[in-house]
């Protein structure tokens, strides 16, 4: 299809805009996070001298060794039981016999939309009576939960794509389910399972509001979560304030920048199947 | 007889597989959302005895101006995080569609999908400054002449909500014109040569052949948006914590001030409950539009 010159460098320059708009806030976080510390920086600006180690001071002030430790170890606890729970129901959803399945299919159905807002209230108290409130587990535990319908809904689906006659293969070599489940289809489902890993990651790394509401040692919660005791506290220091909040977004920012491809496809698949 | 043998086994087998997704989603979601409705119908402190008050908490709601506002105040952050990123984001992507991206793909790609990748607190905390006093918005402002349109944006009653608004359609924009590519690249390219042929402009074109095949990705990205917007909570309690006065308050806040500083914890299951039902309603519709396209 032909195309107009002007359509053409219409089309760059809204591109452009679109960057320069999207980039916009981290060039004036980092801006702003490079001003002398105590200062009141001014919108962006990078003509003065630039101080580097507020980052460091950041560092040190917004705990953020612990915070890493401590998201790492949510992210453990969360993502692989994700991946495991939602392997298993997927394919009882997908390939075995599950009685009233519509049944169970429409609860987890209904719980792809639910807001969080609606279940933290109740959540907190039922976290309070099983003893664990201001305990990692007190997040882990419903993360796993809150995961299921997306997780589910997913696994299902990708199950539900794999070539039958394979399966039927093993079945006819006399492989039982189990064993069908662990050799033949788990491993054609790595490409799903993957995503799903990121997908799982990034809502318990990224999750703010139970963080904050379930547990209340700031060190023991998501980077995000943390955030919000940090911004209490240095609220006024614009400039430590900047510095810290780009270190807590850091872990994620380079990580999706490795790993791009993977990040990338696995959103854009999500939102479509979710 | 020998099915019959089997059956059983393979419903007990089913079930052993489906439990532990099952049983965590019952403990952490469907309990607490029963546990919701129940706390709805009572007036409780969270700590001494709850009184019932039926459906007095639901229309406390509906005629506390405070508890409806935040409702309303939600739906029209649809403007900002759903109406404006999916027309903007269309726009673009038909603009851009045809720029051949190889080289640059990649960096526009990643550079698009940021906001979505860092925590939506973190955002708020990016977007308090760019909307502060002395911050970059107001920079561009002066440097554009045009000084006299600067505001404390989030700190003013007349355009907190709009900022917030913003806040939003930063969130969303990359992301939809991401989406609304994909779907253009999977239209199939000889409907707009035979359209071209048969004479229809490029207006036309979009109308008849990219809006229409695009029906699956708008739907996605609408639901996605919408919900957003009516369930925000990390990014306005970052920004402006439902203030200045109420004028940026939404439902999810509101329900964890009521709830967690105020200690009315039936109001606030009241309005949590509220707020389920009105996702609900808005999203069902729209999952039509979305399922079409798969068939």
């Amino acid at each position: 299809m032909q195309q107009s010159r002007t359509t053409r460098y219409i089309g760059y320059g809204v591109l452009f805009l679109t960057i320069a708009f999207t980039i916009l806030p981290f060039l004036s976080m980092l801006s702003a996070a490079l001003q002398p510390q105590g200062s009141t920086p001014e919108g962006i600006d990078f003509s003065g001298q630039l101080h580097w180690e507020n980052f460091i001071a950041a560092w040190n002030v917004a705990n953020i060794t612990p915070l890493l430790r401590s998201s790492v170890i949510l992210v453990i606890g969360v993502v692989p039981a994700v991946i495991i729970f939602s392997a298993l129901a997927g394919y009882a959803f997908a390939s075995l016999r599950i009685p009233f399945a519509s049944v169970f299919y429409l609860l987890f159905l209904v719980g792809l939309t639910i807001p969080f807002e609606t279940l933290v209230t109740p959540l907190y108290y039922e976290i309070s009576a099983m003893g664990i409130l201001n305990t990692r587990l007190a997040l882990i535990l419903p993360m796993i939960g809150l995961n299921m319908p997306f997780a589910v809904m997913w696994m299902r689906s990708s199950f539900e794509q794999m070539p039958r006659d394979l399966i039927e293969a093993a079945e006819i070599d006399g492989a039982g389910h189990f064993r069908t489940f662990m050799h033949v289809e788990l491993p054609l489902a790595l490409p799903a399972l993957s995503s799903l890993g990121i997908l799982t990651f990034l809502a318990t790394w990224n999750q703010f509001l139970l963080a904050v509401v379930l547990i209340n040692d700031p060190d023991k919660r998501t980077m995000a979560g943390a955030l919000q005791a940090f911004v209490g506290q240095y609220q006024t220091d614009v400039v430590l304030l900047n510095a810290g909040a780009l270190l807590i977004m850091a872990p994620t920012l380079v990580l999706f920048i490795f790993l791009q491809r993977y990040f990338i496809r696995a959103m854009l698949a999500g939102s479509v199947k979710g | 007889m020998k099915q019959r043998r089997v059956r059983p086994r393979l419903l007990m087998v089913s079930l052993l597989f489906l439990l532990p997704a099952f049983l965590f989603y019952a403990v952490f979601v469907l309990w607490p959302i029963i546990q919701t409705m129940w706390y709805s119908l009572y007036d409780w402190n969270g700590i001494d005895v709850a009184t019932w008050v039926g459906l007095g908490n639901y229309v406390q709601i509906f005629t506390d101006s405070n508890l409806y506002g935040s409702i309303l105040h939600s739906f029209f952050l649809i403007i900002f995080f759903s109406i404006m990123p999916i027309i903007v984001g269309l726009i673009v992507a038909v603009l851009i569609k045809d720029i051949k991206l190889k080289s640059v793909s990649s960096f526009v790609q990643v550079c698009l999908f940021l906001p979505r990748v860092i925590p939506g607190a973190a955002a708020g905390v990016a977007w308090t400054w760019m909307l502060a006093d002395h911050g970059a918005i107001n920079q561009i402002l002066r440097s554009l002449g045009l000084g006299q349109f600067t505001h404390v944006w989030l700190g003013e009653q007349s355009v907190a909500l709009g900022a917030v608004g913003i806040i939003g359609f930063w969130l969303q924009l990359g992301f939809c014109i991401v989406l609304l590519l994909s779907g253009i690249g999977g239209i199939d390219a000889s409907l707009y040569e035979a359209a071209s042929l048969d004479g229809a402009g490029w207006w036309r074109q979009l109308f008849a052949i990219t809006l229409p095949g695009l029906r699956g990705q708008i739907g996605v990205c609408l639901t996605l948006t919408i919900v957003s917007a009516l369930a925000s909570f990390d990014i306005v309690y970052m920004s402006t914590q439902g203030g200045p006065g109420t004028s940026t308050m939404v439902p999810g806040v509101q329900v964890y001030r009521l709830a967690f500083t105020q200690q009315s914890v039936g109001l606030a299951s009241a309005l949590a409950v509220t707020l389920m039902v009105l996702v609900l309603l808005v999203v069902g519709p729209l999952q039509s539009l979305v399922n079409k396209k798969e068939d």
